[in-house]
């Protein structure tokens, strides 16, 4: 699975981009996000709070209840500000 | 139309090549968006109102627009569709930039061109509102005590959702 960071969040973590092989109890948005927290001190304070990370599966948003799977693009990045 | 950009755009030949030869265009409605001088203004909370300290020291108010590449154009190129099947529009063109870039600056052109003027308004403010909530840009801001990446505004999703018809949008 690839994971990706923008914004703060690649700051926090320190990682733009990973592949990564979480266990396979990890099947959705919500229990990957559990997961990445529990990888290291960065990980944690970047998903501090999920109430201003958002998630895209293949460049889409997604919920916490979507599946995820190996062959995934999952990103993980703070609410946008463009425009 | 969708670009998504490091260099400018010249704002005159772009409208007028979206219209160029189509008879049947009777209004343009323009939306341009540029870097505001953000200087003693602070990213920390409370974005919303105007420099409360010493705006116009310098030049710190520069800022920098990262993007998620793939999924900006992918996400702009929906908007788009939307507003083209909401509107009965003529021509459309959304133009995005990223990088590094100055106060005074443009950083995005939204232009909606129909026979009306009332669809090319709405489908123009549309665009706006729903690319401001949605497209996968962050601004990080040049200040005096460094660079704070912008926080986002309960009130870009107000001006989004009012837009939303009944389709409730689970993933926001």
């Amino acid at each position: 699975m690839k994971l990706l960071y923008f914004a703060w969040l690649k700051a926090k973590t320190g990682v733009a981009e990973e592949e990564v092989t979480p266990p396979a109890e990890v099947t959705t948005v919500g229990e990957l996000l559990h997961w990445i927290k529990g990888r290291g001190p960065g990980y944690a304070e970047a998903l501090a709070d999920l109430q201003v990370v958002r998630v895209a599966v293949n460049q889409e948003y997604a919920d916490p209840c979507q599946p995820v799977g190996p062959d995934d693009e999952v990103a993980l990045f703070p609410p946008v500000t463009g425009g | 139309m969708i670009r998504v950009q490091r260099e400018d755009f010249d704002l005159g030949r772009e409208l007028a090549a979206l219209t160029a030869g189509n008879h049947k265009v009777g209004g343009l409605a323009v939306f341009v968006g540029l870097v505001r001088d953000m200087a003693g203004h602070g990213a920390g909370h409370g974005a919303g109102h105007g420099a409360g300290h010493g705006a116009g020291d310098e030049t710190v108010g520069a800022m920098t627009l990262e993007h998620y590449p793939g999924m900006t154009e992918k996400m702009l190129e929906k908007i788009e569709r939307e507003a083209r099947e909401r509107w009965p529009l003529e021509a459309s063109l959304v133009i995005h930039r990223y990088g590094r870039l100055e106060p005074g600056d443009q950083i995005v052109l939204v232009a909606c061109a129909s026979a009306h003027r009332q669809a090319a308004l709405e489908a123009c403010g549309f665009l706006i509102d729903w690319l401001k909530t949605k497209a996968p840009f962050w601004k990080l801001e040049e200040g005096p005590k460094g660079a704070q990446w912008v926080e986002a505004r309960a009130s870009d999703d107000t001006a989004a959702r009012r837009w939303a018809k009944e389709e409730p949008d689970a993933a926001e």
